[in-house]
């Protein structure tokens, strides 16, 4: 591409409603989330009945507040009311994108990618003018109100999404997943209750039919999407994918929130019909937003401040999943460079994490009963990640350290099954792990992997 | 738009058709998760239940005889009766029903080591109350083994303290309190599963956190682990603090029965895994049969076979311990270790591969996953 064809695109502009929409929605959906999640009692659970709470690499600093955690879900659940509504949204989005990173980053036993998928997107929507149109900023401040706005700015989430499929259908290419239909296999006999499927989900063919169909469909739904004449059909995909994996995964909001966010794919009169239908029923001038502006940056700088950084985070999209070709290993042995790269149903892990202290001054030595420190979700999760194993053989270090053993060692009899083969060792049993320290190097004590998964 | 819907809807038309003309595979009715259920209810644990509660019965008559007339002879058949009421036990206690939990069966019949200086205060006092649970290691099999074996040395010298002295009626009266609620904590769980609590169990077969299936496998394996391989075995063989704990030893007073509670609790253990009829030869759907059946899908590992065969080479190891524990430990505690070694083998195999299989959540919070 030319770099005039790259300056006419980047200053070529569309309709502002498809980005409206998607913040209402965005905004409304979040609030649903939060507002599920507190009466779930999750607050509660995953961040102030633990005793303990694993950390981000360099994010130590990030614990929950007791009590006070209420007070971030609260900020977080009204930022996005804020959101909806397009009122003071610049703020309403940095709110609700640091007080939802923030509430990721107090427990990683919690992570999931679509939480990830939440902080990025919201991110990204920072540094969007989705308060042009439909907004009460816009309604109350004629300078900023524009039907227009650049193309770029609705492009970018199409390709946030993008990525994110297109990542997804590439992890799957696996021999796990496509040619022994694994974790699916593990997972959909355990549906035997749901009425109608819960039969067809004993049979084999039907668990390489949805593994195949899933990776086919992560691949191809981006593209159905951006192609005019398959949108609408995609779009019925993407309702029946998500829907179904509603049925069989307990994956909380995630569907709705991609069922909705698919529609920014589609033209521009979709979403002025939506927003008539909304208009109509609140009662709201819909035309007194059609001035037929076009929505400017503040100022050049402002432009091309946003330019550059929409810019560096697509870079660090497309490459960071590929961080864990820098570590050696099996990727899902080890998990070095597994998060945050769109890694989606891959592996169904179970482990067992058995700690051995070792006073070596009486050379007294005794076990230790996990449930006295984790709650049985973070013991499930430590027990199969290498970097929570660590993490948590130094809490235990300094706890036997307050008890009056001054240099304790700490050992692990730990093992592993993956995608259902049989459980092997995982970790050294012979490593002292408080001598290890935590970093982002190759963990050179997670114990190989005696089998190989093929693919990306 | 609505094309597609058109599309859509003769597509899923024709699989369901397809289904219903057409099965192809293991035919899907095969497995009845809902039969396991009934089996363990019906077959297992309530015939378990009744007949605990029949030993039960005969424990509590047998204490009443001997407190009526504490002699050699009564001494004896209450000693008999108790050690057939505590292998009895063994074929009972890794069943929790939200019953159970209520009035903490297992541990006010087998918390051990008991608390000999409570027990005695409690006699000499007279102010005790065993429904408090801070008196839940001053009751059950282990104190009473501890009054019938532990008082003093020779038979003699025990039943001196239900015949002489001024205590005698108290230590009689401790006796007939310790049997009779025994019995009447058994005769509240086996009347909870007789009176409905059987269909509730059974109907609730779906899947997820609270179904009865996932419940009972998540209750067996902490069984197995903190009751079988850590209590009878692990912590009096001082894998957990480091130094030997010989008195922690279950039936510790009585010191001849430690190996035999202990092999009835792993037989217990593994003919539940099997859906073992209780006290036959005959077996019904359990999680073996629950493994096969997901075997076959998968082609994976035979772990029904792997934990048998552990099960087994734990008991091979069990067979070369002493019948006193106690003894073993302060003879040749390798053989202890050497035994808790096989029994951690299963717990991995248990926890670890057979969950997985079963895609049973470990976990009581359903959160959110991927």
């Amino acid at each position: 591409m030319s770099s005039t064809s790259i300056s006419t695109y980047l200053n070529s502009y569309s309709k502002a409603a498809p980005l409206a929409v998607f913040r209402v929605f965005f905004g409304l959906l979040m609030l649903i989330s939060i507002v599920r999640f507190a009466l779930n009692g999750w607050i509660q659970k995953l961040y102030i009945e633990p005793a303990f709470f694993f950390s981000y690499y360099g994010f130590d600093w990030v614990q929950p507040p007791g009590e006070w955690t209420y007070l971030i879900f609260a900020v977080c659940g009204l930022s996005a009311i804020f959101i909806s509504l397009g009122f003071k949204y610049r703020y309403a989005i940095i709110t609700f994108f640091l007080s939802f990173t923030f509430i990721e980053l107090m427990d990683k036993t919690t992570y999931l990618n679509h939480y990830y998928f939440i902080s990025t997107l919201s991110f990204l929507m920072i540094f969007l003018p989705a308060n042009t149109y439909f907004s009460v900023d816009a309604a109350r401040n004629p300078i900023l109100k524009a039907e227009f706005i650049p193309s770029w700015t609705i492009d970018a989430i199409k390709l946030l999404l993008f990525i994110v499929y297109f990542y997804a259908g590439l992890a799957k290419l696996n021999s796990d997943w496509l040619f022994q239909a694994m974790p699916l296999k593990i997972w959909l006999p355990a549906k035997y209750s749901i009425p109608l499927l819960g039969d067809m989900l004993q049979q084999s063919w039907v668990h390489f039919a949805f593994a195949w169909g899933g990776a086919l469909y992560d691949l191809s739904i981006p593209f159905l999407l951006l192609i005019k004449r398959t949108r609408a059909f995609a779009f019925v995909l993407v309702v029946i994918f998500h829907i179904l994996t509603r049925i069989l995964f307990p994956i909380g909001m995630f569907p709705y929130i991609m069922i909705i966010s698919a529609l920014i794919f589609f033209d521009a009169g979709l979403h002025t019909r939506i927003l008539n239908r909304i208009s109509t029923f609140f009662k709201i001038d819909l035309d007194a937003f059609n001035n037929s502006e076009q929505y400017s940056f503040n100022s050049s700088i402002s432009k091309n401040f946003s330019l550059s950084i929409v810019g560096a985070f697509f870079l660090f999209q497309l490459l960071f999943p590929f961080r864990y070709l820098l570590y050696p290993g099996e990727l899902f042995w080890t998990e070095e460079g597994y998060k945050f790269s769109w890694r989606v149903m891959l592996i169904e892990k179970a482990g067992y994490a058995n700690f051995k202290v070792v006073d070596p001054e009486t050379q007294k030595r005794f076990y230790v009963d996990n449930t006295g420190f984790l709650t049985r979700f973070q013991e499930k999760q430590m027990s199969t990640q290498p970097d929570f194993i660590l993490e948590y053989a130094h809490h235990l270090e300094q706890h036997y350290q307050n008890q009056g053993i001054e240099n304790p060692e700490i050992y692990v009899e730990s093992f592993v099954a993956l995608n259902g083969r049989r459980s092997a060792p995982y970790i050294d049993p012979e490593i002292d792990l408080t001598t290890i320290k935590r970093n982002l190097k190759p963990k050179k004590w997670i114990l190989p992997f005696n089998d190989e998964i093929k693919g990306l | 738009m609505k094309r597609y819907l058109l599309l859509f809807l003769s597509v899923s038309l024709l699989i369901s058709s397809c289904k219903e003309t057409n099965p192809s595979g293991p035919d899907p009715d095969d497995f009845d998760r809902k039969a396991i259920l009934e089996n363990w209810a019906d077959n297992i644990i309530i015939p378990a239940l009744t007949n605990f509660s029949e030993k039960t019965e005969s424990l509590k008559t047998a204490g009443n005889n001997f407190a009526e007339n504490p002699g050699q002879k009564a001494l004896e058949s209450l000693r008999d009766e108790w050690k057939a009421g505590y292998l009895a036990l063994q074929h009972v206690s890794m069943f929790e029903t939200p019953k159970t939990m209520e009035i903490r069966f297992r541990n006010n019949l087998n918390i051990y080591p008991v608390d000999t200086a409570e027990v005695k205060e409690n006699i000499g006092q007279g102010d005790y109350n065993l429904n408090l649970p801070s008196e839940i290691d001053q009751q059950g099999f282990p104190a009473l083994d501890y009054l019938l074996y532990g008082l003093a040395e020779s038979d003699t010298e025990i039943l001196a303290f239900y015949n002489s002295g001024n205590e005698a009626s108290a230590y009689k009266e401790y006796v007939l309190d310790l049997v009779t609620r025994i019995d009447s904590l058994t005769d509240v769980v086996l009347n909870d599963w007789n009176s409905g609590y059987r269909d509730e169990f059974i109907n609730n077969s779906g899947n997820g956190a609270n179904s009865s299936i996932d419940m009972m496998v998540n209750d067996y394996i902490f069984y197995y682990e903190k009751n079988l391989r850590a209590g009878k075995i692990g912590i009096p063989a001082g894998v957990f603090s480091g130094t030997p704990l010989p008195q922690n030893v279950e039936g510790v007073y009585s010191r001849e029965f430690s190996k035999e509670l202990f092999l009835e609790s792993l037989t217990a253990t593994q003919n539940f895994f099997n859906g073992k009829h209780f006290n036959s030869e005959t077996t019904g759907l359990s999680l073996s049969d629950y493994l096969d059946f997901l075997n076959t899908i998968k082609n994976g590992t035979d772990l029904t076979q792997l934990i048998n065969q552990q099960f087994e080479e734990s008991r091979i190891k069990a067979q070369n311990l002493n019948s006193s524990f106690t003894d073993q430990i302060e003879t040749d505690n390798s053989l202890m270790l050497q035994t808790y070694d096989e029994l951690q083998k299963n717990v991995i195999l248990l926890k670890v591969d057979m969950l997985q299989a079963l895609n049973i959540n470990v976990d009581y919070v359903d959160a959110d996953g991927d």
